[in-house]
């Protein structure tokens, strides 16, 4: 079959395809947008206690990389659709890919938190100790803030590897942005229909830089002192 | 639900291959092949390239070049290169849809085994390879005998990511209609028989856990004993370190620049 328009299914068609679907389109792009964020922050969350713990007990620490080296092994899409049957969700459950993602996370970032609490230097700790901070204290005033970089580094990595995650998702029906490449690939049974899968993979890698320059910018809030000495 | 997977897994008639149907065998080997065509490839190119960029500090550009190739999304490029490759070509074989796959799972797997290659050998201790040259090894020789050696850890590190990669990547192929273990996944949704589906993301998973735990043998078996401090009962007098795990040492190289 001929496409009316033969324009129309060109590349560069994307910008009108995206104004002629732009609620639809911007719907995906905020599915996408708080599919990326949420299961990071989730993460991060769950992250940090286990994280501490691997480096306060010594013997938590093998056990706890090999776990989350594991879960980190499983294919997305199979984890995706293992997920439900394991926690006795539906099938096709909206919760099922924000727990899939947040488990990727905290695979991620458990050991990224534990490398970065470690990377503190027993002198800093001694110090800390000795001009009176406790323990809960010094974690969370003196050990956490020198972990910052370390750990907005694997949140770099853990947003940027989600924002292509969730795209699989799409392939399953659920809404976000890889619904375009779903609706590029059926309108392309006969002849190509590109702009759906162009706008998908602009929006993506957008959405990328834009999660991870929003991460820099948080590392660059949380580390004054880093600015304050010229390296 | 998992009574209903269990029996869909323990019918061995889903495990056979008839006329009509390719079974869990049948896909297990398009899933391997697809795979392996695909590994094969990139580690024809990552290795030597990765190599040379190590142990010559040359266009060490091109690493960042593929690293950012990981930022697209996967299936977004899988998609626009079956749409545009598949026309091509006619008939009942699915030549159009392998070439794409193959290309899209060929970029996945360079970025890992060439930066984790570059990596190793840049990782070499100064120490070790100026003791080579000065020992009188040529420049290759200090490279495959030396700092090959050395970086082996981390080489088969981003192989290993590699691997998995790819097998995930492979699963989502059988969205664009080819064969291999995720046939079952999309076929449950699409039939709505969730066993089905839940039994192919089983299989997907076993063969991503077995596939790595291989690899994790045959690295222990191929790096050299001095490198990774794991030694005979008999010769460990004094020190007891296991070997570090070669996950932690990718993680921290992916780091590296953003931590500085």
């Amino acid at each position: 079959m001929i496409p009316l328009d033969a324009a129309s299914s060109s590349p560069w068609h994307f910008w009108g395809y995206f104004l002629d679907h732009r609620s639809q389109d911007l719907g995906y792009l905020w599915d996408h947008t708080w599919l990326s964020v949420v299961p990071v922050v989730v993460g991060l969350l769950l992250a940090l206690p286990l994280g501490w713990l691997s480096r306060r007990y010594n013997w938590v620490y093998p056990p706890m990389m090999s776990i989350t080296g594991l879960l980190y092994t499983i294919p997305s899409i199979a984890l995706f659709v293992l997920i439900p049957p394991l926690l006795g969700l539906d099938p096709l459950s909206p919760l099922q890919v924000p727990i899939a993602l947040s488990v990727y996370s905290v695979a991620l970032l458990v050991r990224v938190v534990a490398d970065g609490l470690g990377a503190v230097s027993p002198e800093t700790l001694q110090a800390a100790t000795a001009i009176g901070f406790k323990p809960l204290g010094r974690f969370f005033r003196v050990e956490l803030p020198i972990a910052v970089p370390v750990i907005t580094a694997g949140l770099r990595v853990a947003i940027v590897a989600n924002v292509s995650i969730v795209t699989v998702a799409g392939t399953i029906g659920f809404d976000n942005l890889g619904r375009l490449f779903d609706e590029g690939f059926k309108l392309s049974t006969d002849t190509p229909y590109y702009p759906p899968i162009i706008l998908g993979i602009i929006l993506c890698v957008l959405l990328a830089l834009v999660l991870d320059g929003l991460v820099l910018l948080v590392n660059r809030l949380l580390t004054p002192w880093r600015r304050a000495v010229p390296t | 639900m998992i009574g209903d997977v269990f029996s869909w897994l323990s019918d061995p008639t889903h495990w056979q291959s008839t006329n009509f149907d390719t079974g869990i065998w049948g896909q297990l080997g398009a899933h391997l092949r697809y795979s392996a065509i695909a590994l094969v490839i990139a580690l024809v190119i990552a290795l030597p390239l990765g190599l040379w960029i190590g142990h010559t500090n040359k266009a060490t550009w091109i690493v960042s070049a593929a690293n950012a190739i990981r930022a697209l999304p996967s299936v977004g490029l899988l998609v626009l290169l079956v749409v545009i490759i598949a026309p091509h070509f006619y008939g009942r074989t699915d030549t159009g849809y392998v070439i794409p796959t193959e290309i899209v799972l060929v970029l996945l797997a360079i970025p890992s085994i060439l930066s984790n290659t570059v990596a190793g050998v840049q990782n070499v201790d100064r120490a070790v390879r100026d003791a080579a040259y000065g020992m009188g090894m040529t420049g290759p020789q200090v490279l495959f005998r030396v700092e090959t050696p050395n970086a082996l850890p981390l080489i088969f590190s981003g192989f290993r990511s590699a691997t998995l990669q790819v097998i995930a990547t492979a699963t989502i192929a059988s969205y664009v209609t080819l064969g291999g273990l995720g046939r079952f996944i999309y076929d449950g949704l699409a039939q709505q028989d969730y066993p089905q589906m839940i039994s192919g993301g089983l299989l997907v998973a076993a063969l991503a856990l077995i596939l790595d735990l291989l690899l994790a043998l045959l690295q222990r078996y191929t790096v050299s004993r001095g490198i990774t401090g794991r030694t005979r009962r008999s010769d460990r007098a004094g020190h007891s370190d296991e070997a570090p795990d070669p996950r932690s040492a990718v993680l921290t190289e992916d780091l590296a620049p953003e931590a500085a």
